[in-house]
């Protein structure tokens, strides 16, 4: 076994220990922590996954957000009308074995329905370079958004409940732990070096034979794929989803992780995700303090323009983000006019 | 007989939607035209104009007695044009400044820089508008005053032309007037062309680029604050998000045409209209916005030059 | 730099769980993003609540606190802050949330705590149903939608409507299926249902199709940002007709934006500011003193939900949740400014509704309808 799928099956290992003995404790006593902390691992499989489209692959897709409603909804879906059937079958509705089983179940059908999305805006995106395809994946997540408010039997306007919270720290951070594996695998291997060319250059990949369709759509499923799974995993957990809650504002937030994490650094994405999932909460206590005057708390509390303020200042000052390589960033998409 | 007039008044209807769309995707694509770059905030300028005429008719409303004639008359036609007129280039000035500032301050620090950067800075600008006006001037729906009568222009039966959409129709053809001569007969918009074609020749025969691009900037601000102030007389009704999917429809509509393309963006917002109103018609109110979206995939899979466009070869 | 910041994160968490004598109680609504106009109403409802009852001593001795959070208008918040208020403030009950949605996320949340709920705004049938720790002090969708039928047939001796309906919109859509079927129910005919979506300007074909058909009256449940467009380009197109709403158009500004066009419709709202009873006049002018802007709808709903939920607590006598969660559920006849209000059977709130018509710019009050 190499190392690092020892160190993958180690985490594995932990998170269900930690899940078994501390799940209860911590999900009660410390609700509001433990929420926090789901909330973390949701974030970053959204901003790894994200960060193998846009950072490796230079492919920039503002649509992330319709492949988690998805996700979400599909393994909603799932566990509102099939569960019953599949877990009298095989223990009934207390028996933990038989729930994980059927969560298990549900976000692997989440993952794939949302990787067929996937492939199915990867597609198209072939063609499409830049802006363009930015624009495109926007209009794809809106597409999906619109289409899902339009569906009754999803709930349309009205929300859809999901039945059982299944989401729990091992599954979360089980699922972090993977996606991390896949995607860091993915990219020091053959097929990473395929992404870092069609990101650096896609003219001359093409020109030395490379596929590069083959890569951007590959890019694209496996993201999709693991932004199914968070959007599971939030199924699951917030036990309410709405259209409005998976639109272009949500796909933004995860933009934003990747951005100031770094395009290309996974290390840089899950400490962004983490800093920037932390903030609010922070910015909610610190509002409840004395330290910053009434004139500016609603400032503090307008998530949305701190946020573009970050994305305006970083790409002015420091646009590799935190942990990106700046010669990288520099020979991405110049293309030179003019002659 | 009824059927036609019914028709009519939907190509009514859409064309004065189209028009709307047409003054924004103008915008779109001149900046386009000059730096390859697609302005993610433009759609909030749109918002910054109705918001702008929202802040100064106040202080001529006393002057101009806006709200005060039922109807127009021979007599007062000229003194209410004057009014309305005036709120709207004023509008058109200030949005034309800040149009300038942004990208004085976001985008021209960036020209040098992978063209991603500076579309990430776009949604920053986008975002921060949006939320800076939600903050400071509410989030909810505000009314916009009334600058010009609003009835019926006489039509035959049941056909419905309102002095909003004539003025909306009537604007939108003397600034696309207004456009063509600069764009045609001034030196500036000799340069603004070729600028579009060939930015070093550009330099290196004199011209001051960066003033050239402010130009272009000021000017596509200008016509989408003039869209805002068009259709809040139309629809009174202004809110901070407002810019987003006019925006994102009239970014479609100068694609449809041609990015880059001028009399392409006039056709292509006329086209998005037109189809919008007509998918509303058939009976799916729901897909009025999905349409846009729908034009823009197909359009991006089968002829991404657009109609008029021209197809760029990418030079490596 | 780093150590600064952790020091100061460290202060702020820790100091928003200091604990002060007193009952606590949880408000969650939206005052930042798309829904702040609502949400700030909201709250300063509440707050006027808590200054009555801290005024008279407080409950059980101590002032009231009131743990104000906001949601931003965001999916998924509301459930962050349901499970920060009940296992880190510790609260005795939560108020909230605003909107339907957002109560579906922290209702699950609080009936598995054991900590009881109360919306003052969120209509959807659903919320109750969640279970015996949730409950509503505003009338339900059904019933609007019954009263907006009723109204039609008795009042305006209307026989054939057109009904319009939000379909991004739950409660447009729930609303609608009601007066769809009471007023076929009752001998009326919907001689055509037609749709648009919350952020449509332009209504015209919808409206177009409305003229031909020539109805007694139009029925639009929708929110006063499409209603008091759909009502302009109405008369523009000249369609004389009345438009019957509910409380969905409650705001000053559907008569800014309508104008004349406004003019001669109904609608049902929970409150009216111009209600000439003692109450009613003492809470409006309470407000406009605090506030400088007249109580809307919401405003008047969230005081009196949150009057109602402090004074369960003062007969509960103590700030245990379950016995907060009876008094509640044995609530009669509480005199609010929206109206005497019980709560019934299924936890949701029996209490009368007004009809507002609008003449000249102005609302007015046509008459009350008892549930």
């Amino acid at each position: 076994m190499s190392r690092a799928l020892l160190v993958l099956v180690a985490a594995l290992l932990v998170c269900l220990s930690v899940s078994l003995f501390g799940e209860n404790l911590i999900a009660s006593r410390y609700a509001y922590y433990y929420d926090i902390l789901i909330t973390i691992g949701i974030n970053v499989i959204l901003a790894t996954s994200l960060n193998l489209v846009n950072g490796y692959t230079g492919q920039f897709s503002l649509g992330h957000a319709g492949f988690m409603a998805v996700g979400a909804y599909a393994s909603a879906s799932w566990s509102n009308h099939l569960d019953p059937y599949l877990l009298a079958s095989i223990g009934g509705a207390n028996s933990p074995f038989a729930t994980n089983v059927a969560f298990l179940i549900s976000m692997l059908l989440a993952g794939s329905l949302a990787a067929i999305a996937g492939f199915a805006v990867g597609v198209p995106s072939l063609r499409l370079k830049g802006d363009y395809l930015a624009i495109a994946t926007l209009g794809f997540g809106e597409i999906i958004r619109v289409a899902i408010l339009n569906t009754d039997f999803l709930g349309a306007s009205r929300g859809l409940s999901v039945a059982g919270s299944y989401t729990n720290l091992f599954w979360t951070y089980g699922s972090v732990a993977i996606c991390v594996y896949v995607v860091l695998g993915l990219v020091h291997s053959t097929y990473g070096r395929g992404f870092l060319t069609v990101r650096d250059d896609e003219v001359a990949a093409e020109a030395m034979g490379i596929n590069t369709t083959k890569y951007k759509v590959m890019a694209f499923v496996v993201a999709s794929f693991f932004a199914g799974i968070a959007g599971a995993l939030y199924a699951h957990f917030k036990a309410f989803l709405t259209p409005e809650g998976f639109n272009f504002f949500r796909s933004v937030d995860v933009v934003v992780f990747v951005i100031l994490g770094g395009m290309g650094s996974t290390i840089g994405v899950i400490i962004a995700a983490i800093m920037l999932t932390l903030l609010p909460e922070l910015l909610r206590a610190l509002a409840h303090t004395q330290f910053v005057p009434p004139a500016y708390q609603g400032l503090l509390e307008n998530r949305l323009i701190l946020y573009s303020l970050l994305l305006i200042t970083l790409m002015l000052t420091r646009p590799q983000g935190l942990f990106g390589d700046p010669v990288a960033i520099r020979k991405r998409f110049t293309r030179s006019r003019g002659n | 007989m009824d059927r036609l007039i019914e028709i009519v008044q939907q190509l009514v209807n859409g064309v004065s939607l189209g028009s709307i769309y047409a003054l924004i995707a103008l915008g779109y694509t001149m900046v386009y035209g000059v730096l390859r770059f697609i302005n993610f905030a433009h759609g909030d300028i749109y918002m910054l104009g109705a918001y702008s005429g929202y802040l100064l008719a106040p202080y001529f409303a006393h002057f101009f007695k806006f709200g005060e004639f039922d109807t127009f008359t021979p007599q007062n036609t000229l003194f209410i044009l004057s009014g309305a007129g005036l709120v709207m280039v004023l509008s058109m000035a200030i949005c034309a400044v800040i149009g300038v500032l942004i990208e004085r301050i976001a985008y021209r620090p960036l020209r040098q820089r992978p063209r991603l950067n500076v579309l990430i800075t776009a949604i920053g600008v986008s975002l921060f508008l949006q939320n800076m006006t939600q903050y400071r001037l509410g989030a909810d729906p505000k009314a916009f005053p009334q600058l010009i009568p609003i009835h019926v222009v006489g039509g035959l039966g049941n056909l419905t032309i309102l002095t909003s959409q004539l003025a909306i129709i009537l604007a939108t053809i003397l600034l696309l007037i207004v456009l063509r001569l600069i764009v045609m007969k001034t030196k500036m918009g000799l340069a603004m062309r070729a600028l579009s074609l060939n930015p070093t020749a550009c330099s290196i025969m004199g011209v001051n680029n960066d003033v050239v691009i402010s130009f272009t900037f000021a000017l596509g601000s200008a016509l989408a604050a003039a869209a805002g102030i068009l259709v809040s007389m139309d629809s009174p009704s202004i809110n901070p998000l407002m810019g987003n999917l006019p925006g994102i429809k009239a970014f479609v509509a100068a694609v449809l045409g041609g990015i880059g393309n001028i009399p392409g963006a006039a056709l292509g917002g006329l086209i998005i209209g037109i189809l919008e109103t007509l998918v509303v018609a058939i009976g799916f109110p729901q897909w009025r916005d999905g349409i846009a979206f729908a034009v823009l995939i197909v359009i991006l899979l089968f002829k991404p030059t657009g109609i008029l466009g021209r197809v760029e070869r990418e030079k490596v | 730099m780093l150590r600064r910041l952790l020091g100061v994160s460290a202060i702020c968490l820790a100091s928003s769980c200091c604990v002060i004598a007193g009952v606590k109680i949880g408000a969650v609504t939206c005052l930042t993003g798309a829904l702040s106009s609502f949400g700030v109403s909201s709250v300063q409802g509440a707050k006027l609540a808590v200054e009555d009852i801290n005024a008279s001593g407080g409950l059980l001795g101590e002032p009231i606190e009131l743990i104000v959070e906001d949601n931003g208008s965001k999916a998924g918040e509301a459930a962050t802050i349901a499970r920060k208020f009940i296992s880190q403030d510790k609260v005795a009950a939560i108020l909230g949330d605003l909107t339907s949605s957002a109560t579906m996320e922290v209702a699950p949340l609080a009936q598995a705590a054991k900590i009881p709920l109360l919306t003052p705004s969120a209509t959807n049938v659903a919320i109750t149903r969640i279970g015996n720790y949730i409950f509503r002090s505003c009338f339900i969708d059904p019933f609007t939608g019954k009263v907006m039928a009723r109204f039609a047939l008795d009042h305006l001796q209307a026989k054939r409507a057109v009904l319009l309906t939000d379909v991004k919109q739950d409660y447009s859509v729930g609303v609608s299926d009601v007066i769809r079927s009471y007023f076929t129910e009752n001998g009326g005919q919907i001689i055509a249902s037609l749709a648009y979506s919350s952020g449509d300007t332009d209504f015209r074909t919808q409206l177009t199709e409305v003229r031909g058909r020539r109805p007694d009256v139009i029925f639009l449940p929708a929110y006063y940002t499409e209603a008091a467009l759909i009502l302009r380009q109405a008369r523009q197109l000249g369609i004389g007709a009345p438009f019957v709403g509910g409380e969905g158009w409650d705001s000053p500004v559907l008569v800014q934006i309508a104008g004349k066009s406004a003019d001669g419709n109904y609608y049902t709202n929970h409150f009216s500011a111009a209600d000439p009873s003692e109450r009613v006049k003492a809470f409006v002018d309470r407000y406009r003193a605090k506030y400088h802007a007249t109580p809307d709808a919401l405003a008047a709903l969230w005081y009196d939900g949150a009057r109602l939920l402090f004074l369960a607590v003062k007969r509960a006598g103590s700030a245990d949740p379950e016995k907060i969660r009876d008094a509640l559920a044995s609530t009669r006849d509480f005199e609010g400014v929206t109206g005497s209000i019980s709560i019934d059977e299924n936890r949701n709130a029996s209490k009368p509704g007004v009809i507002l018509t609008i003449q000249n710019g102005e609302t007015r009050m046509v008459q009350q309808v008892r549930p």
